[in-house]
C-alpha cells in the first residue's frame, strides 16, 4: 500500500535537501568546490568574512532585529489575549487578522516604507501643519541603521501570525474555568488570564515563536526593503555576494550563509536561556499573590500594541493603493494632485508573465503539497498513530534560514552542471508550503468525527470510497483553506525563486523586490499590490465556493 | 448449526493497557435483542466498535465474532455486514435526504429511486426526497438513519444508545419503530444504554457489566 510510506516520504521530502543544502554551504564555506576549483579545505574564507566592513554591525542588527521582534510580538499578542473578551474592538482585530496575515511580508513593507520615509504618508499628513516642513525632512526614517524600520515591518506581520496561532491553541488550555476561579480568589481578570493561562499556552506557541525568531534574523526580502543598507543585515549581504557575477564570490557568499545559520542558532539558544529566566521570575511572581498591580498596564500594552499593529498595517496598505494610482505629487501635498489608471497601463505590458509564473510555480508546489498532505493523514486514519518528533521536522524548514539551505541547493546546479531549473523552485517552494499545508489540515483533519467513517464503512463503503465520497466532500472548506495558504506562502516566497532560478525566473514578488533599488513609487506600489491581490484571490474563492456549493446544505456551515 | 442468522460473540475479551475490560461469550438470535448495560469506562461501546471492525489500536482483543457461520472477527468493516446506530443520527450533511438514502443502498442496485421513495412512505417522509437533512425534525432525522440503516441490508445491527438523545415524548415512539423494523427484518441486535427503559422496550435478554 502506497500510504504506508507517505510520512517517510514528507519526511525525507523535507528533511533531505535541507541536510543536503547545509552540507553544499558548509563545503564551500571552508573552501571546497572544485567546480569553482576550490580543492583545498582552507579557513580563508573566514578570514575574508571577518574582514568585510561593517560585518559585525550586519550580524548585530541581524540578531537583535529578530529578539526584539519576537519579543514584542509575542508580548503584544499576550497581553492582548489577556483581554481578549469578545468585545467589539476583539471581534474587529479577529476579522482583520486573517486578511492581514494573508498580506506578504513583501508588501507590507513597501507599504509601511510609503507610510513612514521622510516623505511618505504620515510626513505629509502633518506637514507643513504640525512639522513645519516644506520639504522631505533629512532624517535616517525608513531604512535606519538600527533596523528599527525592519523590527515594525516584521512585527506587523508576526503579530497577526502569533495571535493566529495562540487562538488555535487557546481551546486546547480551556481557559474559562481556571481564569474564572483565580477571579473568584480576587484577582484581576487580565492577571488571571498572564497567572494561569499563559504558562499552558506558551508551550503550544514555542514552535511557532521559534519560526518567528528564525524569520526574523535571516529575512531577506523585508530587510531589503526596510533593512539597513550600508552595511545590511548580514541574510541580504550574503544574497547579494550570491549573485555577485564573480563566481569566486559563492566561497565567501557560503561561508555567510553558514554564519548566518549560526547566527540564528545563537538566537534560538539566548531566546531559550530567556525562558528559562522569564519561567523562573515569574514562577516568583504568581506565587507572590499579587491580585491587581499590573493590571492597567497590561489591558493598556496589549490594547494600544494591537491597534498600533494593526493601524500601521491597514494604513500600509491604503499607503500602496494611493501610490499605485497616484499622478505628480508635490511633497507637504497630503494627497496627489492627480490619480489615475496610468501607472498601471504603464505597468501593464510587464505583468502578464511574472503573473504566470507566479501562479504556475505557486500552483504546482500547493497541489503537491496538499497531496502529500492528504495521503499521509488518510494513512494516520486508517493505520493509527502519529510521532511526536514529526511535527519538529515539518518546522524544520521554518526553523533554519532559508539562505543557509537554499545557498546549498544553488550549489547543486553548479555541481551536476544543470542550469536554474523551474522544477528546483518549486521544489524549494515545496519545502516552505509543505509545513503550512499540513499544519492547517491536519488540525481539521483529525478533528473531524471518526464515527463519519465508520459509519459510512458499516454501511458497506470501501477506505477509498470513504475517503472521496464522505471526508473530502465534509472537508473541502479546509482543504480550499489550506491551498489558499500554501498559494499565498508560496506567492510571497522571493529567495528561493530567486537562488534557486538563478535571478532568472521572475515572479511577482522578485519583480516588486527588483524594483526596490530604483524607487520609482509608484511602479513599486503597482507590483507591490499585485503580490497582496493574488493570495487574495486565492482566499476569495476558498470561502465563496463551498458557500456557493453547499448553499442548500445547512449543516455544512458548521464545523464538524 | 452456526448457518442461521444468528450473532455470535465466542469467547471475546477486550484489554486495554493489560487490564481486562470485560469478558463477553453470547448469542444473538434473529429478530432478538441483547442488552448491554454498564457505567461508562466499562468498555460497551469497544465491544461494539470490536465487533464493527473499529478497534483502536490502543486496545487488545481476543475471541470470535461469528456473524450468520461466517468468522467476521478480522474483516474489513464494509464486509462485515455489520451495521451501526449512534447517538447522532449522522445524515451526511452534504448530501439531501435521497442521497443519505442512496449511500445506504448497494452501487449496484438499478431500483434505487424507486427503494428510497418506498422507504421514505414506510417512514411517513414522502416528498422529502430532495430536502437538506439539517432541515429535518430530531425525530424525522433518526428515522432517516433508520432507513439509511436499513437499505444497506445489514445481517447484524449495533445499536450505540440510539435513543439517548433524542425528546423524551418521542423516545417511546422511537423504541417501537427501531425495534419494530429489526425484529420484521429478522436482525440479531446488540444494544448498549444507560437507560433501563431501553432495555425494556427492547424485552430481550439483558447484561450488566
Amino acid at each position: 500500500m502506497m500510504l504506508r510510506w507517505m510520512p517517510r516520504l514528507i519526511i525525507g521530502l523535507l528533511v533531505l535537501p535541507i541536510t543536503l543544502g547545509l552540507l553544499l554551504a558548509l563545503l564551500p564555506a571552508f573552501g571546497y568546490l572544485p567546480a569553482l576549483g576550490g580543492e583545498h579545505v582552507t579557513m580563508q574564507h573566514w578570514q575574508d568574512l571577518a574582514r568585510t566592513p561593517g560585518i559585525w554591525r550586519s550580524i548585530r542588527v541581524s540578531y537583535f532585529s529578530g529578539l526584539l521582534t519576537t519579543l514584542l510580538s509575542l508580548a503584544v499578542v499576550l497581553c492582548f489575549l489577556a483581554g481578549f473578551s469578545g468585545s467589539r474592538f476583539d471581534r474587529w482585530i479577529r476579522r482583520l487578522i486573517s486578511p492581514l496575515l494573508s498580506l506578504p511580508h513583501a508588501a507590507a513593507a513597501f507599504g509601511l516604507a510609503f507610510l513612514i520615509t521622510p516623505s511618505g504618508l504620515i510626513a505629509r499628513w502633518i506637514s507643513p501643519g504640525l512639522s513645519g516642513w516644506q520639504r522631505p525632512p533629512d532624517l535616517m526614517v525608513g531604512q535606519d541603521g538600527y533596523g528599527l524600520s525592519l523590527m515594525a515591518g516584521l512585527v506587523i506581520k508576526e503579530i497577526p501570525f502569533l495571535l493566529l496561532m495562540a487562538l488555535a491553541a487557546l481551546p486546547q488550555v480551556n481557559p474559562g474555568p481556571s481564569v474564572m476561579l483565580a477571579r473568584s480568589l480576587g484577582y484581576r481578570s487580565r492577571l488571571a488570564w498572564c497567572k494561569v493561562v499563559a504558562p499552558r499556552l506558551y508551550p503550544l506557541l514555542r514552535l511557532p515563536v521559534y519560526a518567528v525568531l528564525a524569520y526574523a534574523s535571516s529575512t531577506v526580502d523585508v530587510a531589503m526593503i526596510l533593512g539597513p543598507s550600508m552595511p545590511p543585515t548580514l541574510s541580504v549581504q550574503v544574497v547579494a555576494w550570491f549573485n555577485d557575477p564573480d563566481l569566486s564570490m559563492r566561497f565567501l557568499a557560503s561561508a555567510g550563509a553558514i554564519a548566518q545559520l549560526l547566527v540564528t542558532l545563537v538566537l534560538l539558544a539566548s531566546w531559550w536561556l530567556l525562558e528559562q529566566l522569564v519561567a523562573a521570575i515569574f514562577a516568583l511572581w504568581v506565587v507572590r499573590g499579587g491580585r491587581d498591580r499590573g493590571e492597567r498596564w497590561i489591558a493598556l500594552f496589549g490594547n494600544v500594541g494591537m491597534a498600533l499593529a494593526v493601524a500601521a498595517a491597514v494604513l500600509a496598505l491604503l499607503a500602496l493603493i494611493i501610490n499605485s494610482f497616484a499622478g505628480w505629487w508635490r511633497f507637504p501635498a497630503a494627497w496627489p494632485d492627480r490619480m489615475g489608471l496610468e501607472n498601471w497601463l504603464r505597468a501593464a505590458p510587464a505583468l502578464l508573465g511574472p503573473i504566470n509564473t507566479t501562479l504556475l510555480i505557486a500552483g504546482a508546489a500547493t497541489v503537491i503539497a496538499t497531496l502529500l498532505t492528504l495521503a499521509a493523514l488518510e494513512r494516520e486514519q486508517r493505520l493509527g498513530g502519529r510521532p511526536a518528533w514529526a511535527l519538529w521536522l515539518l518546522y524544520l524548514p521554518l526553523l533554519v534560514p532559508q539562505v543557509a539551505f537554499l545557498s546549498g541547493l544553488t550549489v547543486t546546479s553548479v555541481f551536476f552542471g544543470a542550469g536554474p531549473d523551474c522544477w528546483l523552485v518549486v521544489l524549494g517552494h515545496l519545502l516552505l508550503v509543505l509545513p503550512y499545508v499540513f499544519l492547517t489540515l491536519s488540525e481539521a483533519y483529525r478533528r473531524l468525527d471518526p464515527r463519519w467513517g465508520q459509519l459510512a464503512r458499516a454501511l458497506g463503503t470501501s477506505q477509498n470510497a470513504v475517503f472521496w465520497r464522505v471526508r473530502m466532500p465534509l472537508l473541502l472548506a479546509p482543504v480550499l483553506t489550506a491551498m489558499a495558504l500554501g498559494l499565498a506562502v508560496s506567492i510571497s516566497q522571493y529567495l528561493p525563486t530567486q537562488l534557486l532560478g538563478g535571478g532568472r525566473i521572475s515572479t511577482v514578488t522578485t519583480e516588486a523586490l527588483a524594483l526596490a533599488a530604483a524607487g520609482d513609487r509608484r511602479l513599486i506600489a503597482v507590483w507591490a499590490l499585485l503580490q497582496a491581490a493574488l493570495p487574495l484571490l486565492g482566499f476569495i474563492v476558498a470561502t465563496a465556493l463551498p458557500r456557493l456549493l453547499w448553499r442548500n446544505r445547512r449543516g455544512m456551515r458548521e464545523v464538524h | 448449526m452456526n448457518t442461521s442468522c444468528d450473532l455470535q460473540l465466542a469467547a471475546v475479551r477486550l484489554c486495554l493497557d493489560r487490564r481486562v475490560l470485560l469478558e463477553i461469550d453470547a448469542t444473538v438470535r434473529a429478530g432478538e435483542v441483547l442488552t448491554i448495560m454498564g457505567p461508562s469506562g466499562s468498555g460497551k461501546s469497544s465491544l461494539l466498535a470490536f465487533i464493527a471492525g473499529f478497534l483502536p489500536p490502543a486496545f487488545t482483543a481476543s475471541g470470535q465474532v461469528w456473524l450468520a457461520g461466517h468468522n467476521i472477527t478480522a474483516l474489513p468493516a464494509e464486509h462485515s455486514r455489520v451495521g451501526l446506530l449512534f447517538q447522532d443520527p449522522l445524515l451526511f450533511p452534504h448530501l439531501s435526504v435521497a442521497g443519505n438514502l442512496r449511500f445506504g443502498l448497494s452501487q449496484r442496485a438499478t431500483d434505487a429511486d424507486a427503494r428510497i421513495d418506498e422507504a421514505l412512505q414506510q417512514i411517513g417522509l414522502a416528498g422529502f426526497a430532495r430536502r437538506d437533512p439539517a432541515t429535518l425534525s430530531g425525530g424525522q432525522k433518526a428515522r432517516v438513519a433508520l432507513m439509511r440503516l436499513l437499505l444497506s441490508q445489514p445481517r447484524a445491527v449495533l445499536l450505540d444508545e440510539p435513543f439517548s438523545k433524542l425528546d423524551a415524548g418521542l423516545r417511546h415512539d422511537m423504541r417501537e419503530l427501531v425495534f419494530g423494523q429489526l425484529r420484521a427484518s429478522r436482525l440479531p441486535t446488540l444494544l448498549v444504554t444507560h437507560d433501563e427503559a431501553d432495555a425494556l422496550d427492547a424485552g430481550g435478554q439483558v447484561i450488566v457489566l
